[in-house]
């Protein structure tokens, strides 16, 4: 894969507030009486087991989806004169990505929606740096499952976003795929970028949060701070699912 | 970004996908020729026939060709969830619609200009005098319908039968733009053609009415 690398705007990151927040589907509740303070540059691993409330509460961050009560923030310095979904990026569990364009056509398109600058070379290197560079003409509806999974992060990253929401993101990857995206990650979360990623695999990516917050039944079950704890959160929650 | 300029950037996506895979190019086309051709198999109607019931069959192959091109509309966006990825955009939720609004207009308006001539010559209705008045009244029936269609479309396509839904939704609430569509082409049909003002400004107004609701209503119809 090219050293090339789409420029990471992580000069301002903003964080994201959750308080008291219930999400209910009908008469099931996703969250319930949910409250977690992101500061602005964490990288936190979201565990628990399926139908805790990781998704949703990523998707409630991204904005995507309404409270049914409580409140939701963005904190941080340009939260409050831009929009804020110009600085949130998500890889969400589908790919996000329009199977009959190119690689490049849906980076170019995502990219004049978000009115950025110099998108040709943005485009070029953010192919280059997930590796599809010789397939950028190729239309998605071609691509396997990780090298779509690719193109959708290459996507979500291009708009260099200060609040980062990962699904599940290294679903599908293979291992040169993984060790992409946990150099991808490590490095954003070095230049301060906010990380937020649902995962259920220790894998490579684990050891790269600062703090680990365990979900279960729509409420928080475990905050760890130290990133020692983390990967035995990990196997707790596990076991718990 | 300008809502405007957001609109264009989607719309030129809708376009160039469409015109790629021509999928509902090709089935809209095909299923509208097929109603105007088997009506006129059922009817085998003569000329004083075909101007008085020529309105209502055009508007009905029109009216079902268009609800069945408007249920990809959203349900299209449902397979990656792209949906989600337009939301998260910094654009608004009418710069959205609207560009799906006219890339459907455009749409149903090339499956139209392909149907008005075939019905032409299976009816005899003589449609050289009237084209201009024809196409403003077509252009006019086919907004309100590609307006109400994409909104519906919208609302609908999160359910779980919305194939059936959207039909079901659209069609009662098209009721007043049928009735009025065909009283304004029933009136260039006639012997001595005239635009019926009456319903020309009703379609006008229907069209207002929806397209000034869907701006409205636009960000809470794109809600989860």
């Amino acid at each position: 894969m090219s050293s090339t690398r789409p420029p990471v705007g992580v000069l301002a990151p903003i964080g994201v507030a959750f308080d008291s927040v219930d999400k209910r589907y009908e008469r099931l509740f996703a969250l319930r009486q949910f409250s977690l303070n992101i500061a602005p540059g964490e990288f936190v691993a979201l565990l628990g087991p399926n139908g805790a409330g990781k998704t949703t509460l990523l998707r409630m961050a991204a904005l995507l989806a309404m409270p049914t009560a409580g409140k939701i923030r963005h904190t941080g310095e340009r939260t409050g004169g831009s929009d804020v979904r110009r600085l949130v990026g998500m890889v969400a569990h589908h790919t996000l990505l329009y199977d009959e364009l190119t690689a490049h056509e849906n980076l170019s398109f995502f990219g004049k929606l978000y009115g950025l600058e110099n998108l040709a070379a943005r485009v070029e290197s953010a192919l280059a740096d997930a590796g599809m560079a010789s397939r950028s003409m190729s239309l998605v509806c071609t691509f396997s499952r990780g090298m779509r999974q690719r193109l959708s992060i290459a996507r979500a990253l291009l708009p260099s976003p200060r609040l980062l929401l990962l699904d599940e993101p290294a679903t599908g990857l293979d291992r040169q795929g993984a060790s992409w995206l946990a150099a991808t990650l490590h490095r954003l979360r070095d230049a301060g970028c906010t990380i937020v990623m649902s995962t259920h695999r220790p894998g490579e990516l684990l050891p790269l949060a600062t703090r680990a917050v365990c979900l279960s039944g729509g409420g928080l079950q475990k905050d760890f701070r130290d990133p020692s704890e983390i990967l035995a959160a990990l196997s707790a929650s596990q076991e718990g699912g | 970004m300008s809502g405007g300029r957001a609109m264009l950037i989607m719309l030129e996506r809708e376009l160039r996908a469409e015109f790629r895979t021509r999928e509902l190019l090709n089935t809209t086309i095909v299923f509208a020729l097929i109603v105007v051709i088997l009506f006129s198999f059922a009817f085998e109607p003569v000329s004083s026939e075909a101007r008085r019931l020529g309105p209502g069959l055009l508007w009905i192959a029109c009216l079902f060709a268009g609800s069945l091109m408007l249920n990809p509309t959203f349900a299209r966006e449902q397979v990656n969830d792209t949906l989600s990825a337009l939301r998260m955009a910094p654009v608004s939720g009418f710069a959205i619609l609207a560009a799906k609004m006219i890339a459907n207009f455009i749409f149903l308006s090339l499956a139209e200009l392909i149907l008005v001539p075939i019905f032409d010559v299976l009816y005899n209705v003589p449609l050289s005098a009237v084209t201009g008045r024809l196409a403003l009244v077509m252009a006019l029936g086919t907004a309100g319908l590609v307006i109400t269609g994409t909104v519906f479309a919208a609302l609908s396509a999160r359910a779980r039968m919305r194939e059936l839904l959207l039909p079901l939704l659209l069609l009662p609430i098209l009721a007043p733009l049928l009735i009025a569509a065909v009283g304004a082409t029933a009136s260039l049909f006639a012997e001595e053609p005239s635009l019926d003002r009456t319903w020309f400004t009703f379609l006008a107004g229907f069209d207002i009415v929806f397209l000034t609701a869907s701006w409205l209503l636009a960000d809470y119809l794109l809600e989860e």
